[in-house]
C-alpha cells in the first residue's frame, strides 16, 4: 500500500505563488488580553425579578389582562361615585329601567326594552341609568361596581389570608419534616377529605351571614393548596447542596428560611396566588348564587347575577352585566397567572 | 513537590493528628422494621496537612462520612476528635460555632450548590456575616475579592448571579465560600465528579496549591481513582459503610490487598491502547447488597471470588498488616487460614 505524502518541497513551491510576502513583525500585533476590561464591559447581571418581568410583558394575554384588571379595579374603587345614586338608594318609580347611555344608543344601551319599547319615553325619565336599574329602582352602575368591589376584596383578603397561613404551616411541616411532617401532612388529609362545601355551609350557618363569614369559610380550607405547593417546593430546596452549605456554615433556622427557602419559593408561591384569587372570586359568587352569600342591600357580582337570573327573560341586562364583568375579572386574573408561570419559570414551559 | 509532600508526611508518623474517627456509625432510621446502615462503624484519622482520599461505588456511605462529620448529619454512634476537641452526641453552641467554621465542605455539584437568588459576593460573605456579625460591609467586600483572586476569579465577578458562570467557575465559588471562613479541614465530597476532565485537573490543582499555601487539611471523597491517587496522601477504601483497605496511596495502587480494591483498581482503564488491550479486568459478580440488608460476616463475602466459609461467620477485623497499611480480610489473617487449611495470603 502506498501513502501519499506531501513533498515539503513541493508544498512550499505550490503555496509561496500565493502567499503574499513573509509577515512582518509590524503586520499582526497581538493585543495583550485583558480580562478585566472584558468583564468591566459586560452589562450589570439582571436580577432574577427583573427577567421575569421582562418576559412577563413579552407575553401579550398577561399584558392585556394586567391592563385591563387594573382598569376593573379602578372601576371597582370610582364607579360607585361616578353618579349621583347609591348601591342601596331605592327609587320605586325608576324599577326595571333598561341601561341608556348618551351617544351609546347604537350599541343597545338605548333604553329599550325587550319589546323595544324606550321605557324611559313612556314612563318620562330624565335621567339616564348607565347599566339600568333592579326591581327597586336602584341603580345598576353602581351596584355593579360596589359588588365588584366587594367580591375582589373577599378574594384578595382570602388569597393573602391563605398565603400567609400556607407558607407558614408548609414550611414548618417540609422544614422540621419526620413526625411533625407525618401529623401535619395527615391533618390537611382530614381537612381534605371532608367535602369543603359542607364546611363552608355549616360555617355560614353558624355565623351570620356577611363578608367576614365568607372569608373565614373560604380559607379553613383554601390554604391546604397553598400549604402543599409549598412544602414540595421546600422538600425539594431542603436537599439542594447550597442549603446543605449553608448550614456547615452554621446559618439559623430562621436565615436558612429568609436567604435560601422563601426567594426560591417565591415565584411558585405568587403563582398559586395569582390563581388563588379568580377561584375564590368564582366560589364567593356561588356561595350568593345559592342564597348563603352576603345580605341586602350588599352587592356583590354573585349577589347581582343571582338577582339578573330571576329576570333573565324580560330584563337579560341584569344577569348580562354582571356575568361579564365577572368573567372578565376571572379570565384576566387566569390569563395573568399563566403568563406569571411562564416568566418565573421559564423551564415549565413547553 | 508533591513526592516531597508526602514523604513529609509519611516521616512524621509521630505529628499529629487533625482529625481522629472512631468507629463512627451513621444509621438512617427507614421505618419502625428498616435501618439503613449507610456507615457502619469506621475508623480513621487524618494528620495535618494531609489529604486523606475515600473512595467507594456509590451508595457505600462515602458521602455521609463527610455529612457526618461537617454535622449535616448527627453521628449515630463513634466518636470524633478534631483539633483537641471531643465530638459526641449532641455538641453545645459553642463547640458547634468552632465546628462550622473550622469544618467545611466543598459540594459535588455545582449546579445545585449555590443559591440562584443570591449574587456571588453574598454567597461567598455568607460565613462572614454568620461568623463576624460586625465586620463592616467594605471589609466584608474587601474579603470577597480577595478570595475571588484566590480560587482565580475575577473581582468583577462579585455583582453577579451564578448562572452566569460555568461548572469549573461555580465550584471556584463553591471553593471560595468554604475558605471564607479560614477552615483547618475540608471535606471534597466529589467536587470534580460533575467537571469536564479539563476542568477537573484545574480544580484539584487549585485545592492542592490551597493546601500548600494554607495548610488545608482535606478529606478527598471520589469515585474517580486515577484522580484520588494524584491527590491524595492516603487512600481509604470504603464498601457497604465500612473502610476495608487504608494505605499511602502508592502502595495501595501497587499493592491492593482486598479483593475489591484489586477489583476496583483493574477498573481503571490504561492510556497505552497495547496494554488496555491485555489488561487484566476483575468483573464482580452480582451487585452491592442493599445497605438496610447488609450480609453477615464479611459484607463483601457475597460477591468474593475468595470467599471462604468463616468468611459468612466472622467479620474480618480492620488490621494493620503492614506498617501504614490495613486491611479487613481474612485472606490475611494467620488465624483464620490455619483453620481453614488454606495458604495464607503473603503480603
Amino acid at each position: 500500500m502506498t501513502t501519499i505524502q506531501p513533498n515539503d518541497g513541493d508544498y512550499k513551491n505550490l503555496r509561496s505563488q500565493d502567499r503574499p510576502a513573509e509577515p512582518s513583525a509590524d503586520l499582526f500585533v497581538p493585543q495583550p488580553l485583558d480580562a478585566t476590561a472584558r468583564e468591566e464591559l459586560a452589562a450589570p447581571a439582571p436580577t432574577f425579578w427583573k427577567e421575569a418581568m421582562e418576559r412577563l410583558f413579552k407575553n401579550k394575554g398577561a399584558v392585556v389582562s394586567l391592563v385591563l384588571l387594573i382598569i376593573l379595579g379602578a372601576m371597582a374603587l370610582i364607579g360607585p361615585s361616578m353618579n349621583e345614586f347609591t348601591y342601596r338608594e331605592q327609587h320605586i318609580p325608576h324599577s326595571n329601567l333598561p341601561p341608556k347611555v348618551a351617544g351609546l344608543e347604537w350599541l343597545g344601551f338605548d333604553g329599550k326594552d325587550v319589546n323595544g319599547v324606550d321605557q324611559y319615553a313612556q314612563r318620562g325619565v330624565e335621567t339616564n341609568y348607565w347599566f339600568g336599574t333592579d326591581e327597586f329602582g336602584r341603580d345598576l352602575w353602581t351596584r355593579v361596581w360596589k359588588g365588584t368591589q366587594i367580591s375582589l376584596f373577599i378574594a384578595l383578603v382570602a388569597a393573602f389570608l391563605d398565603l400567609v397561613i400556607g407558607v407558614i404551616y408548609g414550611g414548618i411541616s417540609a422544614y422540621y419534616g419526620g413526625r411533625i411532617d407525618n401529623v401535619m401532612q395527615r391533618i390537611i388529609e382530614i381537612l381534605t377529605g371532608i367535602p369543603n362545601l359542607i364546611v363552608i355551609i355549616l360555617f355560614i350557618l353558624i355565623l351570620e351571614p356577611g363578608i367576614r363569614s365568607i372569608i373565614l369559610a373560604m380559607i379553613i380550607t383554601g390554604w391546604v393548596g397553598m400549604a402543599r405547593v409549598v412544602r414540595g417546593q421546600m422538600l425539594q430546596l431542603k436537599g439542594q447542596e447550597f442549603v446543605l452549605a449553608s448550614r456547615t456554615l452554621g446559618a439559623s433556622d430562621s436565615r436558612l428560611m429568609r436567604k435560601h427557602l422563601l426567594p426560591n419559593v417565591m415565584g411558585p408561591i405568587i403563582v398559586t396566588v395569582m390563581f388563588t384569587i379568580p377561584t375564590a372570586i368564582f366560589f364567593e359568587a356561588f356561595l350568593s348564587f345559592i342564597g348563603l352569600g352576603l345580605q341586602a342591600p350588599l352587592a356583590s357580582l354573585g349577589v347581582l347575577i343571582e338577582d339578573g337570573y330571576d329576570a333573565i327573560r324580560s330584563f337579560p341586562y341584569k344577569l348580562l352585566i354582571p356575568a361579564v364583568v365577572i368573567s372578565l375579572v376571572m379570565i384576566c386574573f387566569n390569563l395573568l397567572a399563566d403568563g406569571l408561570r411562564d416568566a418565573l419559570d421559564p423551564k415549565m414551559r413547553k | 513537590m508533591t513526592h516531597e509532600l508526602k514523604e513529609q508526611h509519611t516521616t512524621n508518623a509521630g505529628q499529629d493528628d487533625l482529625l481522629v474517627v472512631s468507629d463512627l456509625k451513621k444509621h438512617f432510621r427507614l421505618n419502625r422494621k428498616t435501618v439503613l446502615k449507610a456507615v457502619d462503624g469506621i475508623s480513621f484519622s487524618i494528620k495535618k496537612g494531609e489529604t486523606l482520599g475515600l473512595v467507594g461505588e456509590s451508595g457505600c456511605g462515602k458521602s455521609t462520612v463527610g455529612r457526618t462529620l461537617t454535622r449535616i448529619y448527627e453521628p449515630t454512634d463513634g466518636e470524633i476528635h478534631f483539633d483537641g476537641l471531643k465530638l459526641k452526641g449532641r455538641l453545645d453552641g459553642k463547640t458547634k460555632k468552632r465546628i462550622n467554621r473550622d469544618v467545611q465542605m466543598i459540594f459535588q455539584d455545582p449546579y445545585s450548590s449555590l443559591n440562584p437568588r443570591m449574587t456571588v459576593s453574598e454567597i461567598i460573605s455568607e460565613g462572614l456575616v454568620i461568623h463576624n456579625p460586625n465586620m463592616s460591609q467594605k471589609d466584608r467586600e474587601k474579603r470577597v475579592h480577595e478570595l475571588l483572586q484566590l480560587v482565580g476569579l475575577n473581582k468583577n465577578h462579585a455583582g453577579r448571579y451564578p448562572h452566569e458562570f460555568s461548572g469549573g467557575q461555580r465550584q471556584r465559588i463553591g471553593i471560595a465560600r468554604a475558605l471564607a471562613v479560614e477552615p483547618k479541614f475540608i471535606v471534597a465530597d466529589e467536587p470534580i465528579a460533575a467537571l469536564d476532565v479539563s476542568i477537573q485537573a484545574q480544580i484539584v490543582n487549585l485545592l492542592k496549591e490551597l493546601q500548600e499555601e494554607r495548610g488545608l487539611t482535606y478529606l478527598f471523597i471520589a469515585h474517580d481513582l486515577s484522580m484520588v491517587k494524584y491527590i491524595s496522601d492516603r487512600i481509604a477504601v470504603m464498601y457497604l459503610g465500612k473502610i476495608v483497605e487504608l494505605a499511602t496511596s502508592e502502595e495501595l495502587y501497587e499493592k491492593p490487598l482486598h479483593p475489591y480494591t484489586q477489583a476496583l483498581l483493574s477498573a481503571i482503564p490504561l492510556p497505552d491502547p497495547e496494554k488496555e488491550r491485555t489488561r487484566e479486568q476483575i468483573i464482580l459478580s452480582g451487585d452491592v447488597p442493599s445497605p438496610t440488608d447488609i450480609p453477615s460476616g464479611c459484607r463483601f463475602r457475597t460477591r468474593c471470588p475468595f470467599a471462604m466459609d468463616s468468611c459468612a461467620a466472622i467479620d474480618p477485623e480492620f488490621r494493620e498488616v503492614e506498617p501504614g497499611h490495613s486491611v479487613a480480610c481474612h485472606l490475611y489473617d494467620e488465624e483464620i487460614m490455619a483453620k481453614e487449611g488454606k495458604e495464607l495470603k503473603t503480603v
